[in-house]
């Protein structure tokens, strides 16, 4: 139970919600309060149960237990039933989605106005252009209202989303992880937005996981962990490893033990790469640079800039349109996915269950997906059925996979078991290989738990101390940072420069990210 | 308030694999019972007459009318397995009808001209029957081979040209046997000459199952041991599941369209050669009743296991001959069985969420309503 706070009037009051999908609770007895005028960060875990909270805010779910008070449009604080998006609008709240929903090929205004009642069969685009400039000059929102969807870039993207919230009256706006896909200096504009929101006497929920956001936005934080409210504090009474320990229930190191060691060989080279994406317009372009045994070359990027494009040239999953790529000396460019295989190229998709893995299969099938060709899993075009069993057994215990057995389908584990196996599977085969091994991981935390994350890294710099060549895909500069040698910055496709990991700053990088070319 | 839910199993039991169907048919048997009764017919009559139909006096040693159905399960059961290859892979194959059809030609066109043709070759039924066995293989897989390029090479649909191929070919195996290949000594009756008696396949037990059935049976064990014990069952049943992964794992598509084609095509058209060289012994109307499309409901109820392919196939053929039978005995129209069947494959196909998903039963109070 948290008490009620003091000043600032209480615009939406949830009271001991809970909510039960089959054989999970994704929220028991969930109170919380959200002022006018605060911007209120929802903290936790994946799976901690915050999005299935707001979505009952918003309407998607029903509460099974519980109910939700509101003060907007004037009225005082009573309980109201929310039965759809719709209904919630109508009673002033609205959401800015982690993927937007927006229509690529109409204006700004146009999307605005979008499913908006009383805008009339041939809306005056004029006037609503104007009122959304207005709007837009009042909030820091500033986007050309006739300027078409497809023209802009994310971070403009998500002011269309807040200024939809705002024309359609919304009191209360919540902001599911805003600043995923931005750069740090967007992030910070975002941060002044969100304050002006809140100074107008709206009140703001922003979920993330992210504690440096938390902490540099937020007037409270509620945090939840495995569906309950464990606290909300005020922000100016928290600090990281404070909320860090709510969040997790534990205390958590912000450092991982990163062993000095000196690279050996080159095992990668790309000379002046580039590929298109799959629409066929340029992602990578002209992008050279080398990775050797022994480190980890992180590669940081605002999503979309080409880092997943580049993770299958390097896999041999996608041709080039220009440029060589060698390994171990060798010019391997043109050659197929399974050449790369065979030399050693291991590859941890960032798209698990889309690539990584065969959901319906069980995981004796998706452990030999890299080894099937050769013994001891096959003899001649015969598959040897003991010889699989012996190594499920073996990756389910190395890499402490928790399923029921080796025959569950893939697709019944947890997001952070998925990955475990992922990697048992793609670093064995580098192993395998007899060659030094290349590991591209994509994103290899996303989604995951504290605990889950935590055994990832481990693999990753075990593997480096083994002597593995590591490219690291992630859209989390802490843990570029933490874990990496050295860090690549792509923007537009584009090699920014590679700066040392050690002395690089998160500022630094951003400015890359935000495509300012640095040299060292 | 109670409330049911459905639960997602995280590991089935193996044992709802045959739970699950075995009281899915009870079940249908209950419900199309119901329809029996809306017709004015006893169901329980009405079931002892399909199943004197379909199986006979099976325990008191008469086998005339199992026979039958054995006879009808044969094509079901090759075309099946055909379509259940393709369909592991999701390459969905409906064209085994005109597979079939092109199998049963190829078959009959060795049968029919190569002994003046080629005289030296000697004329006895191990030679003549893998021959045509050969030819009718050949035949399938070549008229799979052209969706499954045009799939490779150009991503056109299989469905659209795999079901149109199907036409092309029966209205060509209509032309022969009305025109071309026409007996002359028929008196004016369409329908090709026999085939020389060395060309057809044994029959047992003075009955009209004949070898086509182990072939049948051999091809079951052929397509158990391909899918699950072979590399290139892997590399089918990974494409089927995810494409992507497949293409991260380096197995070519391209390669296994080809070669998952030709295999169903062949098998497909095994089926045709047992239809013309077990029982027609030549090139005559009826040569499929529709086998290559039955063959996807085979399929599909026998969730694409090799083995359960043989037993959906019986099944449904039991039904096939049952009804023949309810319609002589009992009067009712032939499309009861229709009926019948179609009752079933609802039961067995939406069973199938109960070996997915458990029921729980949830007592809840009544939820507070506005």
């Amino acid at each position: 139970m948290t008490p009620e706070p003091e000043g600032g009037e209480v615009a939406v009051a949830i009271r001991g919600l809970t909510k039960r999908f089959p054989g999970v609770l994704a929220n028991e007895n969930v109170d919380l309060t959200v002022r006018r005028g605060e911007i209120h960060a929802l903290l936790g875990e994946n799976g901690a149960g915050k999005s299935t909270l707001m979505s009952c805010l918003v309407g998607l779910y029903r509460p099974t237990e519980g109910h939700i008070e509101l003060a907007t449009g004037g009225e005082p604080l009573h309980q109201v039933d929310i039965h759809s998006p719709r209904d919630a609008i109508r009673l002033g709240i609205g959401m800015v989605y982690q993927h937007f929903k927006l229509v690529a090929n109409q204006t700004v205004a146009e999307n605005v106005i979008l499913g908006v009642e009383g805008v009339g069969f041939v809306p005056n685009m004029k006037k609503v252009e104007a009122e959304v400039a207005e709007l837009g000059e009042r909030f820091g929102l500033k986007v050309d209202p006739t300027a078409e969807i497809w023209q802009l870039s994310v971070g403009l993207l998500q002011r269309v989303e807040i200024l939809k919230l705002l024309y359609r009256g919304a009191e209360i706006l919540i902001l599911d992880e805003p600043t995923a896909v931005l750069t740090p200096q967007e992030s910070a504009e975002l941060g002044v937005t969100l304050r002006h929101l809140a100074n107008d006497g709206r009140a703001v929920i922003f979920i993330s996981h992210k504690l440096d956001e938390v902490l540099a936005f937020s007037d409270r934080v509620t945090v939840l962990r495995a569906g309950r409210n464990v606290a909300t504090i005020d922000t100016k009474d928290a600090d990281k490893a404070g909320l860090a320990k709510l969040m997790v229930g534990r205390e958590v190191l912000f450092d991982s033990d990163r062993e000095d060691h000196d690279p050996g060989a080159v095992v990668l080279s790309c000379d002046n790469v580039s590929a298109n994406d799959s629409r066929g317009l340029p992602a990578v372009a002209a992008v050279s640079f080398e990775v050797r045994s022994g480190e980890i070359l992180g590669v940081a990027g605002v999503a979309g800039n080409g880092q997943f494009e580049l993770a299958e040239c390097i896999t041999g999953l996608r041709s080039l349109t220009a440029g060589r790529i060698s390994l171990h000396g060798d010019d391997v460019t043109g050659i197929s996915p399974r050449g790369f295989i065979r030399r050693g190229v291991s590859h941890v998709p960032a798209d698990r269950l889309g690539m990584g893995l065969a959901g319906g299969l069980p995981l004796t099938d998706n452990f030999i997906m890299k080894r099937y060709k050769s013994a001891p899993i096959s003899k001649g075009r015969f598959l040897r059925k003991r010889a699989i069993t012996t190594l499920s057994d073996e990756y389910i215990k190395k890499f402490a996979v928790s399923t029921p057995s080796s025959a569950t389908p893939a697709r019944n584990l947890s997001g952070g078991n998925q990955q475990k196996a992922i990697l048992a599977r793609e670093i064995d085969a580098g192993a395998k290989s007899g060659l030094t091994p290349l590991i591209v991981a994509a994103y290899p935390t996303r989604g995951l738990d504290v605990g889950a994350i935590e055994a990832v890294r481990e693999a990753l710099l075990a593997e480096r101390l083994r002597g593995a060549a590591i490219i690291l895909i992630s859209e989390d500069l802490d843990e570029l940072l933490v874990l990496s040698d050295r860090v690549m910055v792509l923007h537009s496709g584009e090699n920014m420069g590679v700066v040392d990991a050690v002395q690089a700053t998160k500022e630094r990088v951003g400015l890359m990210m935000a495509g300012e070319s640095v040299t060292q | 308030m109670i409330r049911f839910r459905l639960e997602r199993r995280l590991d089935p039991p193996r044992y709802l694999n045959w739970v699950v169907p075995v009281v899915s048919v009870l079940l249908a048997l209950v419900a199309s019972g119901l329809l029996l009764l809306a017709f004015g017919a006893n169901p329980i009559d009405t079931y002892v007459a399909m199943w004197n139909g379909a199986f006979g006096d099976i325990f008191g040693g008469e086998f005339y009318s199992v026979s039958e159905t054995l006879v009808r399960a044969t094509p079901l059961i090759l075309t099946g397995l055909a379509v259940a290859v393709a369909f592991k892979m999701k390459f969905w194959n409906i064209g085994a009808e005109g597979q079939l059809v092109m199998g049963g030609i190829a078959a009959s066109g060795v049968a029919l001209f190569l002994p003046d043709a080629a005289p030296g070759i000697p004329q006895n039924l191990v030679v003549y029957g893998l021959l045509m066995g050969g030819a009718a293989i050949l035949a399938g897989a070549l008229w799979a081979l052209i969706p499954a390029l045009l799939k490779a090479y150009l991503n056109v649909s299989e469905i659209i040209v795999t079901l149109m191929l199907n036409y092309i070919a029966i209205l060509w195996y209509s032309q022969l046997f009305t025109t071309s290949w026409k007996d002359p000594a028929g008196f004016g009756f369409p329908g090709s000459a026999l085939f020389p008696e060395y060309t057809w396949l044994p029959r047992f037990f003075n009955t009209r199952v004949n070898l086509a059935i182990f072939i049948g049976l051999l091809a079951a064990v052929f397509v158990w041991v391909l899918l699950s014990k072979t590399r290139a069952g892997y590399e089918i049943r990974l494409l089927g599941d995810n494409p992507e992964a497949a293409r991260f794992a380096g197995v070519s598509m391209f390669r296994n369209i080809i070669l998952v084609m030709l295999v169903s095509g062949g098998l497909a058209g095994l089926a045709g050669m047992g239809e013309v060289a077990g029982i027609s012994h030549k090139l005559q109307q009826g040569l499929s009743a529709n086998n290559g499309f039955t063959a996807i409901i085979v399929a599909w109820v026998a969730k694409l296991q090799p083995w359960a392919i043989v037993l959906v196939s019986i099944l449904l053929a039991a039904v096939f001959v049952g009804g023949d039978q309810i319609q002589m005995t009992m009067g009712l129209p032939a499309s009861v069985a229709q009926v019948v069947q179609g009752v079933m494959l609802f039961f067995v196909l939406g069973g199938d969420i109960f070996s997915r998903y458990r029921i729980r039963v949830v007592r809840q109070h009544a939820e507070v309503t506005a």
